[in-house]
């Protein structure tokens, strides 16, 4: 290697940090969250999921304070055997163990010379001895959480569980029928399935339709039109939810798919007609002179013609109003709320009531981002290309 | 006009573009522009758009006649007492917080998405971590409100177990409730959004610049321009006309934003944003008058980008 090489690789050390830094700072709250919703409900509230990778709670409170009497195993000390349920379960908790602690062995200080441990280590130390003893079998990841966001349990305890005891809550069967319990990610994620497909199918034809009008028909105020639907692409929403939801209220829509896919493709409609209508525009004249030429008529054009061509412009609109859709909460709030839960309302409902831990909130909010980023990852090419196509859109 | 293709190519009807038009045209007039034309309406009547809003005034208080609602939306989150709190009232207020994020936000992705798609040209791995910034845009906002959340989380007890806090606690500090403190709430809800939406301004920034001809920059180079010069005196002007673009689409997403501070804070402690407070009236104390009017006030704010939008779009036709 020769210094001048050498030279070009230190230059390029600041940019990489820079690059890597940024890069981490974008990962590590979702990776926080993919790793907490697989964490069980005590570990989470006891303990970061940066410690995942710490030895057990109260291992290290276990060494500084009992292991050079009790041994690591806790079977040093036969007549104090730490690895015997029996013995463990008389101090389940800091204050027994702390007591136990204070008083006089033999005439000696339990703890001979060393300090004792604050009630935060001594409960931390508790919680180890359970495990030690094998009182309680805590394994680090489970997939407990992801089962009871899917068929919506609120217990206190965990829906496996729960069945196997027969304690669970009225509105739960403990079978299959529980994937759609209303309350669960299991039926949200269908909800959302429902909504989204058709609101995203439905505006993409009727852009083509207009998009390929406004390409390639001839008729009066063709400029003039699109000039306007250019002008409705950055309307807000909030302007025109009032009177649909009133509207739908007399036409007894609200609460329905119909009424949701109807107003996706209505607020769709101004991006994807621009898109379609920039995207056929560029195609060759050639092809459809030679085309009417041989006789085929706009229909046969549109549909032999068009459409084929169309594809890459039709899978960039396909995957922007699927995101798009799949994501919206204010929509869905409005039109659907409670009535037909799809998954962004179920957690935002989560959210702002109590009742749900991080427990489920993670796993809901991991379930819910599943799709979305396997269709990203799949395609982004064609994302990429629909945003620079259109930089607007909301 | 004369640019754009001429499609004089068959004989067609008169009728047959209105026909394909016409499922488009209907749908567009049915949820964009008559809400539109209604909304406006609704924002001059009462709490249920029966009566007139001048009904509503309080003898006794100013009163804007039919215009009440817009007195209400306008000035009912200040305090005019004096201006010292007037100053106040303003900056935690939904005008006062969205000029916050429009300022933050935008300044926010546009600069690390520069920086970024910049410094990610010269690497090996730059569609990997493209990738990865532009990784938010695919994930909904409620879905970042619940990961952020998470990363803001303030416990009360000993252990920390959001990220932040947990730093700051190692450091030696004292933890921080991020949502619920004034001031320091809305920039944590902005960070947010800078998180969401980068990955979108890099993507178009990257693509603008990787459009600068090679040849220039080389010239430049080899005529001793540092890197630096090249960067802010060539680059910059040249790409202008996108990041013009991209702070624009940027300032009105930020007017439409909803969302985050809904999931995270619901308007409270003083985050609310003009769009959220619509939301407010109009679904949670169920003002339609009110809640209209907000939304018109909205519609104001982006007027003028509706009228640039148009603008910029004659203009590209005329080069066509």
């Amino acid at each position: 290697m020769n210094k001048a090489r050498i030279n070009k690789i230190l230059n390029e050390i600041p940019t990489h940090i820079i690059l890597i830094a940024t890069i981490l700072i974008w990962v590590i709250p979702t990776l926080g969250l993919m790793i907490t919703s697989l964490r069980p409900v005590q570990a989470i509230n006891q303990s970061g999921w940066w410690t995942i990778s710490n030895p057990s709670l109260g291992g290290s409170e276990y060494t500084q304070f009992c292991s050079s009497c009790h041994g690591a195993d806790g079977k040093k000390l036969p007549n104090a055997d730490l690895s015997s349920p029996e013995l463990v379960n008389r101090f389940p908790r800091s204050i027994q163990l702390l007591a136990s602690l204070r008083k006089d062995i033999n005439g000696q200080p339990h703890m001979g010379t060393n300090p004792l441990p604050t009630p935060q280590q001594a409960a931390n130390i508790a919680v180890y001895l359970k495990q030690l003893a094998g009182i309680v079998t805590q394994s680090k990841f489970t997939l407990n959480n992801y089962i009871d966001a899917i068929v919506g349990y609120r217990g206190t305890n965990n829906y496996v569980d729960d069945c196997k005891l027969g304690e669970q809550s009225p509105d739960l069967h403990c079978n299959a029928s529980d994937v759609l319990n209303p309350r669960g990610m299991g039926r949200a994620f269908i909800n959302s399935l429902l909504v989204t497909i058709p609101a995203t199918f439905l505006p993409i034809l009727l852009a083509a339709f207009a998009g390929y009008a406004f390409a390639w028909l001839d008729f009066k105020g063709r400029f003039f039109l699109f000039s306007i639907l250019v002008g409705l692409q950055v309307v807000p929403l909030q302007m025109t939810l009032v009177p649909i939801s009133r509207l739908y209220a007399q036409m007894g829509l609200n609460g329905t798919f119909l009424g949701v896919w109807l107003f996706h493709t209505g607020f769709g409609m101004p991006y994807a007609i621009y898109l379609m209508r920039n995207f056929l525009g560029s195609l060759p004249r050639d092809l459809f002179e030679s085309a009417y030429l041989d006789g085929a008529s706009h229909w046969t054009a549109f549909w032999r013609l068009v459409i084929p061509l169309a594809m890459p412009a039709i899978a960039s609109l396909g995957i922007f109003q699927f995101l798009w859709v799949w994501n919206d909460l204010l929509v869905a709030l409005v039109f659907l709320g409670g009535t037909t839960p799809v998954m962004t309302y179920q957690i935002s409902n989560m959210v702002t009531s109590l009742g749900a831990g991080w427990h489920l909130l993670t796993a809901a909010a991991f379930l819910s981002m599943l799709l979305p980023m396997i269709v990203f990852f799949a395609l982004q090419r064609y994302f990429v290309r629909g945003m620079l196509a259109g930089a607007v859109k909301g | 006009m004369a640019a754009s293709p001429a499609p004089q190519i068959m004989k067609q009807g008169k009728l047959a573009p209105w026909l394909y038009l016409l499922p488009a045209l209907l749908i567009m007039t049915f949820f964009i522009v008559y809400p539109m034309i209604n909304t406006i309406t609704l924002s001059f009547k009462n709490k249920d758009g029966s009566a007139s809003a001048a009904t509503t005034c309080v003898a006794g208080k100013p009163c804007w006649g039919m215009f009440e609602n817009y007195h209400y939306a306008l000035t009912g989150e200040f305090d005019t007492s004096s201006f010292s709190a007037f100053w106040k009232t303003f900056w935690e207020s939904s005008y006062g917080n969205t000029i916050k994020w429009a300022f933050l936000m935008v300044a926010g992705t546009v600069s690390i998405g520069l920086g970024f798609a910049v410094i990610a040209d010269r690497v090996k791995y730059e569609a990997l971590a493209k990738a990865i910034i532009f990784m938010p845009m695919a994930v909904s906002f409620v879905g970042a409100g619940v990961i952020w959340k998470f990363v803001y989380n303030y416990g009360t007890q000993q252990v920390q177990i959001g990220l932040l806090n947990a730093i700051i606690t190692a450091l030696g500090g004292k933890p921080i409730s991020f949502l619920s403190t004034p001031q320091i709430n809305t920039i944590a809800l902005i960070v947010v959004g800078v998180w969401i939406w980068t990955g979108f301004c890099m993507t178009i920034l990257s693509a603008s610049l990787k459009a600068v001809p090679e040849e220039i920059v080389e010239a430049a180079r080899v005529d001793g321009a540092t890197e630096w010069a090249i960067f802010w005196k060539m680059m910059i002007p040249i790409i202008m006309p996108t990041i013009v673009v991209v702070v624009t689409t940027m300032v009105i997403n930020v007017l439409k934003l909803f969302d985050i501070v809904y999931v995270m804070t619901g308007g409270n402690f003083g985050t609310d944003v003009i769009a959220n407070r619509m939301y407010t009236e109009m679904y949670v104390n169920f003002n339609v008058g009110r809640g209209t009017a907000v939304a018109v006030v909205l519609v104001l704010a982006i007027i003028p980008f509706i009228y640039y939008n148009i603008k910029r779009f004659m203009m590209q036709e005329a080069i066509r």
